[in-house]
Order: C-alpha cells, then structure tokens, then sequence
C-alpha cells in the first residue's frame, strides 16, 4: 500500500465541496493509482468526495465530512471505440464534450455543460433524447469500480448483449458517489443520424401541451425527444425532435407540422436541452407518468412563484428553477409540487439549492426501498466514508 | 420441520395450493433445462402480493429457502428447485392490471404471459417490445428475473430497458415497490440491480412495464447465403452503413436442415446460412433503409433473397428461425443449448473455431444466433446413448464459452447463469469482481434463502457490518425521515 502523502497533495482554496474543504487531494491516472489512493484512504479513515468536472458537485447535500477529494480529471481517455461493434470504453474523467466518436455517438445528452462522463453516470443526468435512446442506465453496458475499500471490480462487459452476473453499473448509475469511484465506463452506441428536425409550437395552456404531446407520440413518427417549456406567465411550448435519413426527416418534419398545428415552426428553440436555472437559484427534478405531465406544469403555475418548468413530456421528467428568495417561499412551492408528483406516483427531488433553501426542504422526499438501501450502502461502504449524508435518506 | 411448515404455508394458501405428494412435485423438478433434476420439498402457489410474502414470511421463519418459478421455460437451470426449499409458483398470478397507452405502460402480475401483454396493449396501438423465441409461454416474472432479450432487442433494448417499477417480496418477506410508473426514482437504482439477478434478490409480484408504439410499417427480408462468412459480412456493412435494424438473425445450414425437418419453413435449398433482416418505424425511414439492406445483401453474395409481401409470410420467415432450438430435436436425440456473446465483427473468426472445434472432438454443432449483438446460440449434438458422446459435447460447449471469453464476450446473452453456468463465472470475473456483485446479494438477502446455489460458484458470507448505523439522522432511523 503507498502512503497517503506521496499519493495525495494539499487541497488548495478551490478544493471544497458545497462549501465544505477538503485536508487532501488524489488526482490518479489509473485504476491501479485509484486503487492504491482509496486503499490507503481506508487505512486512515478518510471521508471522501468524487469530483469530476465539479459541474454538479453541489447536487445533494454537503457531505458531512471530508478529508480527500478524489478528482478523476486525469483518469480521462477513450480506451476503446469499436466502431463495427457499436461499443466504447471511455475513462470517467473523460469531459463528455471531448468525446470524438467518427461516425457514431453515445447518445446522451449533456444538460450540465463541463461535466464528465463518470459525473454524468454518477447523478444519472439526462435530456431531450432519452425518449429514444434511454439514460446511461440503459446505454452502459460495462464499468469498473474501485470500492470504498480500494478493490477493483468490473461488472458487466463489452458487448451489447450480457446477463452475466449482477448490474452492478446500473446500482453506480445516480448513486451520487456514495459507492465508490468510476473509474471506466463501456457503452453502447448509435450510429450519427444524416439528417434532424426540430418542430416547435406554442399551446395555450399545460393541458394543451399535454394534449399536443400525447399527439406527437400517436403520430408514429419516433421522435428522439418530446420536450416542453413552461416560463412563468409566458405561453407553454412543445417541441419536438426527430432524426433519421434525409428524406425520412423530411416527411416526419411534415407529420410533426400538422400534428403541432398552424402555429408550429421549424428550429431548435434557445430552450432546448438546457436546465431551467441560473448559478445560485433552486433546481428541481419532477417526475410523472406521461398522462400527468400537464398536472405538474399546471400546479407549478398555480403556485404563483416565478417558476420555469421545461423537460421531457416524453419521458416524464421535467426541470423546474426558481428563484432562492426568500426560502420560506421555496419551501411551499417544493410542498406542492411535491404532493402534486406524489399524488401522480412521482418525485420531486432538489437537485441544487443555497443552503438558507435547504435547511429548510427535504431535498429527496420519499423514497421507495430506502431500508434496503442503506444495507447497499453498508455493505459496500460499512464505514460511511464516501460522501456521507450527500444521498437520500442521509446515506 | 418441512411438515411444520407445510402446515403453515396450507394456514395461508389453503390446502389445495400447497403440494407436498411426491407424484405431484415431480412435475416441478425441472426448468427449460431438463437435464438438471431435483425435487422439491414443497411446491406453493400464492394468489396475492400479500400471500407470497407470507409464504417468504414462513420460510425465514423456518430457515427454508424458496425458488420462484414463473413458466419454467429457463434454459439455465434458474428456477432447478431447492431440495429442501419451497418452489413459488406464480402461475396463478396472471391478472394484467393496468394497459395505459396513455403513460405507456402496463401493470401486470409476474405470471402474466409475455405475448400477453402485446395482446392486451395492440389495440390500443402499442407492444412490450421484448420477445423471447419462447414469448407465448415465458412469464413476466421469469422475463425479469433474466433480464430476457428477444430478435428485436438489438434496436429496442432488453428487459432491463422495458421494467420500470416492480413490487416486490424481499428476501425477509416484505413487500417494497422498486421503481414505478414514472422514470428515475430517486436512490439507488436497486431495481436496476432487481433485474437479471435470476431469483436471487426476492421474488417480484408486480411488474410495471413501458409500452412501445406499433411501428407504422415494418419490413422483413430473408437472405440466402453460400456460407456463414458471407452471411456475416453482410450483416457488418448493415451496421457500418448506419442502419440499425429491428432483428437481424443468422442459422447455418444445420440448423436450417433442422427447421425444415420440423416446420417445412421452406428457406432457400442449398443455403450455407440465412439472414433475416427485419427493418421497423416510420415507413419513410423504412423503405429507404430497406433497398439499402437489400443492396448490401447482394453485394456480400446473397444468392436468393425473398422480401415478405405480408404478415403472413413474415410469420413464417421467422417461424423457422423461432422454433429452431426444438427443431434440433428432429435431427439429433439430445442438445446443448448455448448462449455465449462475442462482439458482433468476431464472428466469422469465432464461428471458424466452433466448426474446427466440433470436427476435432466428433460433435455436430448447429448455430443460430441473434447475429446484429453477436449472441450465439450454438447447439451442441450429441446421442447420450452413445458412449461418450455426451462428454465430448460437454467439452466443445465448455471450450466454446471460453472462445466468448476470449474474444472480450460474455457466458450468457439472455438465457441467465443459473445452475448451468455458475462454475464459468470465475472465468469470466476476478473474484473481486464475484466478491463485489454478492455485496448486493447481503445486502438484500443475507440468509441466503432466495435462490441459493445459482448465478454465484460461492457463497459469501455476509457476516455483521460495522459501524451499520453510522451517520444517520435520528429521525431517519426512527423511520420518519423516510416518509417526510
Ligand atoms: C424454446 C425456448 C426459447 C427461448 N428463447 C429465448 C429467447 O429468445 N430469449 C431469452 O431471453 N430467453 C429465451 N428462452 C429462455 C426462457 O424462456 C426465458 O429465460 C424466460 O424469461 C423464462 O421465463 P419463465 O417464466 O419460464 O421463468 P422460469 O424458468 O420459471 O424462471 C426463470 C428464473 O426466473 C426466476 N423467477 C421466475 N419468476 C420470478 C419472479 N416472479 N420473481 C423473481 N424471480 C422469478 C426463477 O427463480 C428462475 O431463476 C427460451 C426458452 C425456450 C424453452
């Protein structure tokens, strides 16, 4: 085993999560040096936190301790890109903008600009196009871990196709970093399409965008991504994504046209694909069965609060910002929409909030399963060493 | 002990759901996979969520563990019965709850019918995408408890891609919803790991299921091939042109000589292989990818190619493909099924070796396989009769599993671990990577009462974990936090 100090540097000022600083920090280049890093860090106790590209490193709660910072920036790379096999094995630090795929690409969206592939696993962040092709969760096909402990594990593989064993990559997939570290991540991928087309409409009010989003899946065109956007007081948008070949786009486009109606336009909307809030204010996940999107959107709206409200009507998974002032105020529009998602038998979850919000809010509400949760999370980190309180329940 | 129990489980269920008569176990001795036997201690059949929790309730209870068995159509000795165990049976379980074209999804009873579920969500428009060769009779729950793949999953995904929430009776007999109706519950994706652990976590007693959109037009072409490398060039400039197809299937001539023994599906005399290609969605995209296809059979060597004019020829293009493990059994008495992954560009290479393989050891070897994700399933012929025989065939099915390790692939594609394949888990993982997957196992079952003995070589013993309630808010370990 190495000692900690030749492994690890002094955390300098910017070296804090959530305004928690950090005594140390590891920036390995390997699993092998992860390995070594995190065994060590057992031997002495040390609290740890994963940072990738520190994009969503305030997402959760502030971990209750820390000593090492974990950084995965240079653990970055594409291992592997078989083309004829539609796979890729990419290191987690990997920025996912760096990914240069010819021809293909790993269909995931990228709605936290900086992030890392394995920041991206690791809070399961999704757009647009999961209607179509899915979240990490079902794109990844492989992974190497290193546990708390510092042993390395390896789930999963390299082809498409596996059953062999426990998906442990779907367990690591939004476990927050409370596991254990990525290190490695193999996908599935798609090939590039020729062609895309983005139609857009406005709706009069969120049971209209429902109804024009219920519509656009009738139509049988396949579209990659049925998003909306809700702006306080504005009018409601729907729009739609489809992509294929050239002259497929074409008649789809012309389908989604007379589908959305007479207002409906070509082009991406500046919306699109992006999160609903701003450095500083309070970010929100809502999730809903597709029938009761236009539930969420109409309750954001009756709260009166300067919410925007944008997502995937496709999916069920919208994106809701808001202003932190004052916080009391917070804390009653997160009630409701709350009871509202729960009463449809879905979630809303705080992604990012100041601290005044969320001393005041449960940042997870509910949680199906959480018992057996914590015995996952004792048995893979019996002494709650990594990011410890970050996760539902205080895990 | 076992009678105690037995009194316990008839106190629940009733007498007449619950079989201790060793003429009537005997009927539950074996999965899919026939070779394995073993005989139940008991054999109970829950209605209800409520009852097979009771029923889990009563076997930790008496320290007995328990095997759920859906249809029995597992092919890896999954559902093999505990000799000392009770076996739950879900087929009494087949109510479908819930069709919501509208959320796109379906709510159904694990035992419910795979084919089912289409049937019941086609007049609304919409499918459950995932289908198994054997989809009219594999249950849901067993679908679940393999992660199941089908001909289509190479463009729309696996089980695990298609189970959105479940219900289900943990190994201490509770009863947790994983998951549900709407997508990315918050925690760990437990139910990520609930799928595909073969039985092993608890038994599912509920299954929430997406419903996918009837495709506008669909497309099948069967092509004849001289040999399986022409075959399987074709299929590699498919997916270097772009296109992604709803199944694309491959049989060697032993196999067709099969399928035509069984179900006269009439494939083209003399073929050393066939493709079906099948293209689904926007009929737009499809026709234009369809001459693409089309062309690129051509040009790697096709020497026939037939285009289905309806839904009747489509049927039976893909009803000699669908029967083929069965078929197998007009030409040989006894077979092997395996289900070894290589990634797709090996395959001329991998296949090559299996023939060289089979002609060293004296053993027929048909292949059909899922050629678009590179899952073979090669059947290994033999006459247990013949002295021998059995063993050598035993050896090239070894041997062959280790070519798919080999070339980076996988022990299994769909047909899962099970009894069969537990001994070559080690070959394919560290066994960190075995230590690290049972961590789970603890977690969810520490006893090691549900399914004991498949998917793992070893146990591991789960022991107590220190420092287990570390960290915690005292409200959440009061249970109030939980429910906020
Ligand atoms: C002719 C034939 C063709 C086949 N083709 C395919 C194919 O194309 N693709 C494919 O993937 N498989 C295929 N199979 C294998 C098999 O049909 C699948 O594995 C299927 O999912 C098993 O379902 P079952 O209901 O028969 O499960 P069973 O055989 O009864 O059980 C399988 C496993 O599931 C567990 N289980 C059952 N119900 C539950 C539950 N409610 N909760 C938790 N665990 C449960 C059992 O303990 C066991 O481990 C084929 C089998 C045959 C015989």
């Amino acid at each position: 085993m190495g000692d900690l100090a030749d492994l690890t540097r002094p955390a300098g000022d910017d070296d804090a999560v959530a305004g928690v600083p950090a005594r140390l920090v590891a920036a390995p280049a390997s699993t092998e040096e992860a390995s070594a890093v995190l065994a060590a860090a057992a031997a002495a106790g040390l609290a740890v936190v994963v940072r990738g590209g520190g994009s969503k490193l305030d997402w959760g709660m502030p971990p209750e301790r820390l000593d090492l910072i974990l950084d995965t920036r240079r653990l970055a790379g594409v291992v592997e890109h078989a083309a004829g096999d539609l796979i890729t094995v990419v290191r987690a630090g990997t920025p996912t903008d760096d990914l240069d795929l010819p021809g293909q690409q790993l269909a995931l969206d990228r709605p936290v600009p900086g992030a890392t592939v394995g920041g991206t696993v690791a809070v399961n962040t999704s757009g647009p196009r999961r209607v179509l092709y899915g979240t990490a969760r079902d794109l990844l096909i492989g992974m190497t871990v290193v546990r708390p402990d510092g042993r390395v594990a390896h789930a999963g593989g390299k082809v498409v196709k596996n059953v062999a064993g426990y998906d442990l990559a779907k367990l690591f997939t939004g476990s927050y970093g409370t596991l254990g570290l990525i290190t490695e991540c193999a996908f599935r991928l798609h090939p590039r399409p020729a062609a895309t087309a983005v139609v857009c409409a406005p709706a009069p009010d969120p049971a209209a965008a429902g109804r024009l989003a219920a519509a656009v899946r009738d139509a049988q065109v396949v579209p990659s991504a049925v998003e909306v956007d809700a702006p306080p007081g504005g009018p409601v948008e729907v729009a739609a994504l489809v992509e294929g070949s050239v002259d497929g786009v074409a008649e789809r486009a012309a389908v989604l046209h007379k589908v959305l109606g007479d207002q409906a336009r070509d082009g991406v909307p500046e919306w699109w694909g992006t999160l609903p809030w701003r450095t500083g204010q309070v970010g929100i996940k809502l999730t809903a069965p597709l029938s009761r999107v236009p539930a969420l959107l109409t309750e954001a709206r009756a709260t009166g609060a300067a919410v925007t409200v944008r997502g995937s009507a496709g999916a069920g998974v919208l994106y809701a910002g808001l202003p932190a002032d004052p916080p009391g105020d917070v804390a009653t529009v997160v009630e409701r929409l709350r009871a509202a998602a729960v009463r449809a038998e879905g979630h809303v979850v705080v992604l990012t909030a100041p601290p005044a919000v969320r001393q005041l809010v449960d940042l997870w509400g509910p949680v199906g399963g959480l018992a057996l949760m914590r015995r996952v999370k004792d048995q893979f980190d019996p002494e709650h060493r990594f990011a410890p309180g970050r996760f539902v329940g205080g895990i | 002990m076992i009678d105690v129990l037995a009194g316990r489980l008839r106190a629940v269920l009733g007498a007449e759901r619950v079989l201790s008569d060793r003429q009537q176990l005997r009927t539950y001795e074996c999965d899919g996979l026939a070779h394995y036997k073993v005989i139940p201690a008991l054999v109970a059949f829950p209605h209800t969520a409520e009852e097979c929790a009771a029923v889990v309730r009563a076997c930790v209870a008496a320290n007995v563990p328990f095997v759920a068995r859906g249809s029995g159509t597992g092919l890896s000795g999954g559902a093999l019965p505990h000799a000392d165990g009770v076996l739950v049976v879900t087929s009494q379980m087949r109510e479908i709850r819930d069709v919501s074209p509208a959320d796109e999804r379906a709510v159904v009873e694990p035992g419910v019918i795979n084919l089912h579920v289409t049937r019941a969500a086609t007049p609304h428009g919409y499918y459950y995408a995932p289908d198994p060769s054997s989809q009219q009779i594999c249950s849901i729950g067993g679908n679940v408890a393999e992660n199941s793949g089908g001909a289509h999953c190479l463009k729309y995904g696996f089980t695990a891609h298609h189970v959105t929430g479940a219900r289900v009776v943990t190994p201490d007999g509770d009863l947790v919803r994983l998951g549900g109706r709407a997508p990315d519950a918050p925690g760990y994706d437990l139910l990520g790991a609930f799928v595909g652990a073969e039985g092993t976590l608890g038994i599912a007693v509920e299954v929430t299921l997406k419903l996918v959109r009837l495709p506008e037009s669909v497309r099948t072409l069967l092509a004849a091939f001289a040999s399986t490398d022409q075959a399987g060039a074709a299929v590699s400039a498919i997916i270097a042109a772009g296109v992604v197809p709803a199944a694309v299937e491959m049989m060697d001539a032993l196999a067709i000589e099969a399928a035509e023994a069984a179900v006269a599906c009439g494939y083209p005399a003399g073929a050393g292989a066939v493709l079906i290609v099948e293209l689904d969605g926007p009929a737009a995209e499809v026709s234009a990818q369809f001459d693409e296809v089309r062309t690129l059979c051509r040009d790697n060597g096709a020497f026939e190619i037939r285009v289905a004019a309806d839904d009747a020829e489509r049927a039976l293009f893909w009803k000699g493909r669908k029967s083929a493990f069965a078929a197998v059994g007009r030409i040989s008495s006894d077979y092997i099924v395996q289900d070894g992954v290589i990634p797709r560009t090996a395959l001329p290479e991998v296949l090559r070796r299996i023939g060289t393989l089979a002609g060293d050891h004296g053993i027929r070897v048909a292949n059909v396989f899922h050629a678009g994700d590179g899952n073979l399933h090669p059947l290994v012929l033999f006459d247990a009769e013949v002295p021998g025989e059995a063993e050598r065939a035993e050896e090239v099915s070894g041997a062959i599993i280790d070519l798919c390790i080999e070339y980076g692939g996988s022990i299994t594609g769909e047909h899962g671990v099970g009894m069969d394949k537990s001994r070559y888990m080690p070959r394919m993982f560290t066994a960190d990577d075995l230590d690290t997957m049972q961590l789970v196992r603890c977690a969810f079952d520490p006893a090691g009462l549900s399914n004991p003995g498949k998917v793992f070589p070893t146990p591991r013993l789960c022991g107590e974990v220190p420092g287990r309630h570390r960290g915690a808010h005292p409200l959440q370990e009061a249970g109030i936090a939980e429910v906020f």
